[in-house]
């Protein structure tokens, strides 16, 4: 009788789910697919760029949002609510600078937006945020991070990950292909494109990719870039096979 | 040797001050590092210049503990704008935002004491000087001084000021409202430092030590 539990988020099933939550995870698994990956000296995010209508103009910067100097965010899931959450990641990040007289490490503004989505998975007239989200960056001691939150409010740190749909695909991917300790920042870059690519119609022209190297802030890639590695990554498979 | 006297006797209450000169290409500004009283030295590391962006500094001085507190709370939210929008905020806009804080401040039961200079230099408007008073009274200037030193000052700027001063004739004009107040003004004033904002952003100048100064 899954039907009188799903209804108000502050009520369990008998075996122990919220059901919304679980509702909104299913939302996340509707959106476009996010990939993240953590190397030595650089961070990237990479999204599917969703295909437009004629008439819409193609706003380059949309699910990759940079939450301060240091730290970026994407997100897989309703475009709304990652906006109201990039939000107050942004104010909690100069009001972390305001108080503390630092910029928040990675972990910090992770754990905040975990603990806004959790908050919601507990008031009552509240739906849960139906997004997760990939938060990367650079400490100020320079270590790189990756964390990813779900809507229930938990969160993980991870070497490479994706959300998303088709995500299982691309993390299967990431775990065959990732290598530890990648020097090279081309490398890192490029498992991110190839992660991509896997599950992305019509190649380059519907990823967007940002990236940030240590004490530099966060670049979004153009798009003649991409094609770049893009093409590069062709002509590797062309010689493997 | 009077200077030393009268200084030794003096019951002064003393703004600090700085001033800031406008030219063609763009601004200098300038706050004084040291204030004795008495046998005392007042601190001398204190930067009372707060940079809001990449082209924009705020000069804030007064009540102490105001002036760190309300310059870094506007700091932080010119930086949240720049944040959330992808560019930042112009130097017209940040006075704006900064008067329009220190105005609904003043009229809460906890007003900031602080007196305002913001010079920031904009694309398209290239550089401007903002004067900013503790009743949240704001000017566009071509020249400013807060403080007991701008009664001296503010006639040395009136004088030699020229809308198209050079970078070089701009910080002589500086150092000629240094020099007056070495000359005239009661407080010993050692060391000046100095900034310059132009098109390519915010540049520390050398410390200006003016002769004869203790």
């Amino acid at each position: 009788m899954a039907m009188s539990y799903d209804r108000a988020i502050t009520v369990f099933s008998p075996d122990g789910h919220l059901f919304q939550v679980d509702y909104a995870q299913e939302a996340v698994k509707k959106g476009s697919t996010a990939v993240g990956v953590r190397g030595k000296n650089v961070v990237v995010l990479g999204v599917e760029k969703k295909i437009v209508a004629k008439l819409q103009e193609d706003r380059t910067v949309r699910k990759i949002c940079s939450l301060d100097d240091n730290v970026f965010m994407a997100f897989a899931g309703l475009t709304a609510d990652a906006r109201i959450i990039v939000n107050r990641a942004r104010v909690e990040c100069q009001s972390h600078r305001l108080t503390v007289e630092d910029p928040a490490t990675v972990e910090y503004i992770t754990r905040y937006i975990s603990s806004i989505k959790q908050r919601y998975t507990q008031s009552n007239g509240r739906r849960p945020f139906g997004i997760s989200s990939l938060i990367v960056g650079f400490d100020f001691d320079g270590t790189p991070h990756l964390y990813q939150t779900d809507p229930s409010g938990t969160y993980h740190a991870w070497k490479a990950n994706a959300i998303g749909r088709s995500a299982k695909t691309v993390r299967e991917f990431l775990e065959k292909n990732y290598k530890e300790d990648m020097e090279s920042d081309t490398d890192t870059i490029k498992l991110a494109i190839r992660a991509l690519l896997e599950v992305v119609q019509s190649g380059g022209k519907n990823i967007e990719l940002a990236i940030m190297k240590r004490d530099e802030s966060m670049k979004m890639l153009a798009q003649e870039e991409i094609e770049e590695y893009v093409t590069a990554i062709e002509t590797e498979k062309q010689k493997k096979t | 040797m009077g200077w030393i006297e009268i200084l030794d006797r003096a019951e002064v209450v003393t703004d600090k001050h700085h001033i800031r000169g406008s030219t063609g290409g763009g601004e200098i500004r300038r706050a004084p590092n040291l204030v004795p009283l008495r046998i005392t030295c007042l601190p001398n590391d204190q930067d009372k210049m707060f940079k809001l962006s990449d082209k924009i500094l705020l000069l804030c001085v007064g009540e102490a503990g105001d002036t760190v507190q309300f310059a870094e709370y506007i700091q932080k939210n010119i930086q949240l704008y720049k944040m959330r929008n992808g560019y930042e905020l112009s130097p017209k806009a940040a006075a704006n935002f900064t008067r329009k804080n220190l105005a609904d401040y003043l009229r809460s039961r906890t007003p900031y004491h602080v007196n305002l200079l913001l010079a920031g230099f904009d694309e398209t408007d290239g550089p401007g000087l903002y004067y900013m008073d503790h009743l949240s009274a704001l000017a566009k200037a071509p020249f400013a001084a807060h403080g007991y030193g701008a009664y001296l000052t503010l006639s040395i700027l009136d004088r030699y000021y020229r809308p198209d001063l050079t970078r070089d004739e701009a910080v002589d004009l500086l150092k000629k409202c240094i020099e007056e107040l070495n000359k005239r003004f009661i407080l010993n004033l050692p060391s000046f430092s100095v900034r310059l904002i132009d098109k390519e952003g915010i540049h520390d100048l050398e410390k200006l030590m003016p002769v004869g100064a203790k």
